[in-house]
């Protein structure tokens, strides 16, 4: 027995994302009395014993011109096909777009049950249980598999990163490739510089507040200066100020910084849902009475044109000095 | 063009999250049920293809009696008939396997579900339709076109975009961008008496094993009291960040 965990890279690059996949396949691989082996699919720029850090003895490298770009039906066949010649009954996959397509595909093909928008390592192995979150993140609830075979897929940022010692050893393996109803990729239109919502650390998000998009520039600043990611909130989305991709919330994306700043956002219901699992909430609003301030942790009342700047600027002076 | 639309029976956004008293289930008392978001982008986007290219639209919910409101609204928005297929949802496999054979009987040419639901969010359902049937599929979809059995897609992924081909029949998981907000519609009174008299076939579930089970739920705990920082301070904010909430 053992289990299987998606390496994800991006254009050749591991991310700390990929390494709390390892970690978490390997604590569960622990619970379970058993070893978790790592998946990596396509070129990659460095090198996947770094996977040695977090608890993995060994990488399979599959490096397959039918999985050059990403395919759920094509991707779930291939670790499938990994999974059966590896006897691996768990396997952990994070939340990233492309594992939340995969996972699903792949929960049909190892007729396995898929506990998904998990936030925590399991609580139990046997059954496996999971903490999941439920109505974007106004609840949680425990759910149980009653199947042998299942799958992880997990919120990034649900754990910690502890890094050890070790080196991975790196086998290279290969699938059958079979007939799957497949997409065709042909172009990836990527932001440059940006850090994408899910896995960002650090959160900068802005509201109406801000009164008009040309006004976001000292959002950037300020998530420059803290390596944040920028976000909105809906309103500011459907106005097109700023794109939907940024849209944090119920029916946007659900994330969980570290730190979260929310610059003139009044914190209605459906915005809290999307953000109340960050670990640590700053409301800044000019309205004394914004609901935000009775979800955050630090609280500014005052003028974000004003406050914002100052910040960025306290933040510069501290980086400096530390 | 023959459209499938999987419709979802959700609290609406802003409503209070209760559990029962024993907290082993959601309680629906007081709640005011909507179509899931998600799939309302899909929805609407089916209706373009209508009312541009010619397409039928059937909406489906796995659901007992009380979703029937929300399968006549979508009815009302612009789809030509229903379908309930009457079973508790009590899982995702469950429910894409009820999809994927309702799916297969009516040989739909494209099936469209919301990326989640955003009641028990396990956005599972899109991917395992896809996969039973072995059809193509597109997850977290932004823009669709068909023409001649061919769609060109834009899906989102992480930190960008991208565009893909597949043929039909297609699956996808979609959200807002396949239209926008304000291209969502409000019923009107004539689709409102329209929808009345369409068709909403209610059938028997197939008999299929649920994967997982559901224990207790609970509520995030509640956040202490918000420490006030005065504007002209903001100093102090970057020390509490640092020495007591260490995120910096």
């Amino acid at each position: 027995m053992s289990v299987l965990v998606y390496l994800e890279n991006w254009e050749g690059q591991f991310k700390k994302n990929t390494w709390e996949a390892a970690l978490y396949a390997s604590k569960t691989a622990t619970m379970q009395g058993t070893e978790a082996i790592g998946v990596v699919i396509g070129d990659i720029n460095e090198s996947a014993e770094e996977a040695g850090k977090y608890g993995l003895s060994k990488v399979l490298h599959v490096n397959d011109a039918a999985l050059a770009s990403f395919d759920a039906n094509r991707y779930a066949q291939a670790f499938a096909h990994l999974a059966q010649e590896n006897n691996a009954s768990t396997i952990i996959i994070s939340g990233t777009f492309n594992g939340k397509a995969l996972a699903p595909a792949l929960s049909i093909k190892h007729n396995a049950a898929l506990l998904s928008n998990v936030v925590d390592l399991p609580t139990n192995v046997n059954p496996l249980t999971v903490k999941r979150g439920v109505f974007s993140g106004k609840g949680f609830n425990d759910l149980s598999s009653t199947e042998t075979n299942n799958i992880v897929l997990f919120v990034p940022n649900s754990i910690p990163l502890e890094e050890g010692s070790g080196a991975a050893s790196v086998e290279s393996a290969s699938f059958a490739s079979a007939d799957e109803k497949t997409v065709v990729v042909e172009s990836i239109d990527r932001v440059k510089g940006k850090i994408p919502l899910p896995e960002a650390e650090r959160v900068v998000s802005g509201g109406r507040g801000l009164k008009g998009p040309e006004n976001w520039t000292m959002v950037e600043e300020l998530a420059e200066v803290l390596e944040a990611g920028t976000a909105c909130s809906k309103p500011v989305s459907d106005m097109d100020w700023r794109p939907h991709s940024e849209h944090v919330g119920q029916t946007g994306i659900t994330i969980k910084p570290n730190l979260y700043i929310a610059i003139g956002i009044s914190g209605a219901i459906q915005h809290l849902a999307g953000v109340s699992a960050s670990r640590t909430i700053v409301a800044i609003n000019s309205d004394a009475e914004a609901p935000f301030f009775k979800a955050a942790d630090y609280g500014i009342v005052g003028d974000a044109f004003q406050v914002v700047p100052k910040l960025t600027e306290e933040l510069k002076k501290f980086k400096a000095a530390n | 063009m023959k459209v499938l639309v999987c419709i979802s029976h959700v609290p609406d956004t802003t409503s209070k999250i209760n559990f029962t008293a024993d907290n082993s289930a959601f309680d629906k008392n007081g709640v005011q049920f909507v179509i899931n978001p998600y799939d309302e982008f899909g929805l609407t986007r089916a209706v373009w293809f209508k009312e541009k290219q010619g397409a039928q639209i059937t909406v489906l919910n796995v659901g007992r009696a009380e979703t029937e409101p929300t399968l006549r609204k979508a009815l009302a928005i612009g789809a030509d008939a229903a379908i309930r297929v009457d079973a508790d949802p009590s899982d995702s496999f469950y429910v894409a396997q009820q999809i994927a054979a309702v799916a297969k009987e009516g040989a739909y040419d494209l099936i469209i579900a919301g990326r989640e639901s955003i009641d028990y969010n396990g956005g599972q359902v899109p991917g395992m339709v896809a996969s039973i049937l072995n059809f193509p599929f597109v997850n977290a979809c932004v823009g669709m076109e068909v023409s001649d059995n061919e769609a060109s897609l834009i899906r989102e992924i992480d930190g960008g975009k991208e565009k893909v081909k597949a043929s039909l029949p297609l699956v996808i998981g979609g959200q807002k961008g396949l239209v926008e907000e304000k291209d969502l519609r409000i019923p009107n009174m004539r689709g409102i008496m329209q929808a009345r008299s369409k068709s909403l076939d209610v059938r028997a579930p197939q008999e299929i094993a649920a994967k997982t089970s559901t224990g207790s739920f609970t509520k995030p705990a509640p956040k202490s009291a918000v420490k006030m920082i005065d504007a002209d301070n903001v100093a102090e904010l970057v020390r509490l960040l640092h020495e007591e909430a260490k995120v910096i």
